[in-house]
């Protein structure tokens, strides 16, 4: 019987050379007359450790990090093959501790199945959500996923149900599922590795809440810096359709839902869902005003769902396993998971999925292993380019959406980036600002000329003209900004600006400011 | 490209695309895809076939940043300059490329700023026409640029 060997096919693997691995493997196995057989899985998100090879062995799954072509060789000297003995050798993959202590719900399969077979997803647990929701009423789905406290994942927390419960008593001839894979926020690629890693269960998400709402027709909107993504979900969906998952008639149920993938253009606001919806529809990607809410008149005018990636592939287990078991997780009005990023100046980065309420002390050094740069950890950005920096006295505050907010910092789409001691946070402020200032979609004053003006004022503050008075300004355009933008690009980017200078003023050369 | 060519490959793609909703976007990609960029003059055959103005579409190439109206270099360089590479030295790994292409023929090389190549964990991350690299330091940039254009030696067209 041929041995199955697992090297990951995600972006991150593929960026450190797993292609290259994968071949070696073959050619040395082809080489020593070995039977083996090649998974190209999704990446187990221990992205430190890429391109990870696994063996799979009586015992279980074995693996060996990182390792580059030229360690093939003495790898199938050691007999890998059998989880022989090797300097890479880490153990078996199920008792590693970073993989150990997490929680995996939505990212269960990652890692774990090859993406793009049916019968792997299948065989571990997929489409028992669907099956269960083809025999309930579409108020009951919708029910459902509103007592599991699920909240929206791609950084606004909005209760799912909620919006479903919108769309569902909508009427109207055509509504639409779109799913946000616009995952333009630095610090982030959750939504990149489900759907390199997973896709089926995204799918399932979708059709779970198309069947809800009583949609016949979804998109993805994929951006276009993620060409693996892309290729990934169309052969998943292919698949998906060929085997009666998607189409005219789904399981024989005489419901009908069409799935197609839309690719994005770099616009870092067509993460704004109204934006997208102007995008999907062959427009520039300007904001919308609200209302009307998407949910009554969204894609095309019609009631239209828009969710994050995570937020629909949350709802498959929800349906499988049932409300009780996914709100068991997480605290306060924050229920559930979220997969947390571990990115940046870290020594262990990659993915991490825990129940609301871990700390970033927690991530940082107990999964992470402290900076990758050895120096102490300086400020800690959660939440993406437009989530707040935290200094050190914050660490300890539990990672849940309204903790969060009474310390004026976001969770958003749960990234998290570290900087070590030798970060100029006055710079990273103003690249925030800058940042804004180059992709603002130009629809309301407070983003288009204010982002402008606060690098001019941030720039006298870091020559030190008129500190003072300039932060007062500064403060006064944020307030503008914050109250007065029409989404969230305009709106958040004070986070950064302002908890940067409330917090590390030394660095815009204000010793004695707040 | 000789014209009337570009006019009935661009063609084929509309007439493939245009009964899409939302049609414009994917027919850019297209485009772009089969020439490298997007010819300004085939605006007016591309608002045409769409019942759009030329405005209208010449807006939307010009919002997006992905879509170019210039035929690209023979490889395109983009390096993160998000906050995750940059807390990684990405800055430092900018300056490097600047120095390394500038001694390079004209049109060999683009390098280009990105944000965020979903390698955060990584960093620095480079993509390189469509191959992504992580944990870029200056030593592997030299490294991936001495190597490019042997594996592909066309490069795109």
């Amino acid at each position: 019987m041929s041995i199955k060997i697992f090297v990951p096919r995600d972006s991150a693997a593929l960026a450190l050379g797993a292609d290259a691995v994968a071949q070696a493997i073959l050619a040395e196995a082809s080489r020593r007359n070995m039977d083996v057989k090649l998974v190209r899985n999704g990446s187990r998100g221990m992205l430190w450790l890429e391109p990870l090879v696994e063996v799979q062995t009586a015992k279980g799954r074995v693996t060996y990090g990182s390792v580059s072509p030229a360690d093939v060789s003495a790898l199938f000297d050691a007999d890998f093959l059998h989880g022989g003995k090797h300097a890479l050798g880490l153990g078996l993959t199920e008792e590693l501790a970073y993989l150990k202590k997490q929680e995996r719900l939505t990212f269960a399969r990652v890692g774990i199945t090859d993406p793009l077979s049916l019968d792997d997803y299948l065989a571990h647990d997929g489409y028992q959500g669907l099956r269960n929701a083809l025999s309930m009423q579409a108020a009951d789905i919708v029910q459902q996923v509103t007592d599991s406290g699920l909240r929206g994942r791609g950084g606004a927390a909005f209760p799912t149900g909620i919006k479903w419960k919108t769309v569902l008593n909508a009427a109207a001839k055509q509504k639409y599922i779109v799913c946000n894979a616009d995952e333009g926020d630095s610090g982030t690629f959750s939504d990149r590795m489900l759907m390199e890693g997973d896709p089926f269960v995204l799918i399932e998400g979708m059709t779970i809440a198309a069947l809800a709402v009583g949609a016949t027709q979804g998109y993805i909107y994929v951006r276009s810096e993620y060409p693996h993504s892309i290729t990934v979900l169309n052969e998943a969906i292919g698949v998906a359709r060929k085997a009666g998952y998607l189409g005219a008639d789904i399981l024989n149920s005489g419901k009908r839902f069409e799935l197609e993938v839309r690719k994005a253009a770099g616009a870092y606001v067509c993460g704004e869902e109204t934006a997208m919806l102007e995008s999907l529809e062959g427009k520039r990607g300007i904001v919308r005003a609200k209302p009307p809410l998407p949910a009554i008149a969204g894609l095309f005018g019609q009631p239209t769902v828009i969710n994050n990636v995570i937020s629909l592939a949350s709802v498959p287990i929800i349906l499988a396993r049932g409300v009780a078991f996914y709100k068991d997780y997480g605290m306060g009005r924050s229920r559930g998971t979220l997969p947390f990023q571990l990115a940046g100046n870290i020594k262990q980065g990659g993915l991490i999925e825990k129940a609301f309420g871990v700390t970033l002390r927690e991530l940082m050094y107990d999964f992470g292993g402290g900076s990758a740069s050895g120096r102490p950890i300086k400020a800690v950005q959660v939440g993406g380019p437009l989530g707040a920096y935290l200094p050190e006295s914050q660490w300890d505050t539990p990672l849940d959406y309204e903790a969060y907010a009474s310390l004026w910092a976001v969770l958003g789409h749960g990234g998290i980036v570290v900087h070590d001691d030798s970060a100029d946070l006055a710079k990273l402020a103003r690249y925030a600002m800058k940042f804004c200032a180059i992709e603002s979609c130009g629809k309301c004053t407070p983003c288009r000329i204010g982002a402008t003006r606060g690098v001019e004022v941030m720039d006298k503050i870091i020559a030190g003209q008129d500190g003072e008075g300039q932060v007062e300004l500064l403060r006064d355009l944020c307030d503008t900004m914050l109250n007065g933008s029409m989404c969230a690009m305009g709106g958040m980017t004070p986070y950064p600006v302002l908890s940067a200078l409330n917090h590390f003023p030394k660095d815009f050369g204000l010793v004695n400011s707040r | 490209m000789n014209p009337a060519h570009q006019a009935e490959q661009i063609a084929a793609i509309l007439a493939a695309q245009q009964s899409r909703p939302g049609a414009l976007l994917p027919i850019l990609h297209d485009i772009q895809d089969a020439f490298g960029y997007i010819p300004p003059d085939s605006v007016a055959q591309i608002s045409s076939a769409l019942n759009l103005s030329r405005a209208e579409v010449h807006g939307v190439i010009t919002f997006y940043h992905h879509f170019r109206t210039t035929p690209p270099a023979r490889h395109t360089i983009q390096i993160c300059c998000a906050e995750a590479c940059q807390s990684m030295g990405a800055e430092r790994l900018v300056e490097h490329a600047e120095k390394k292409l500038a001694g390079r023929k004209q049109g060999d090389c683009e390098l280009q700023p990105v944000y965020c190549l979903g390698l955060c964990a990584i960093s620095p991350a480079v993509m390189i026409d469509e191959e992504l690299h992580a944990r870029v330091t200056p030593e592997k940039f030299d490294a991936l640029i001495k190597n490019i254009g042997l594996k592909n030696p066309g490069g795109k067209p």
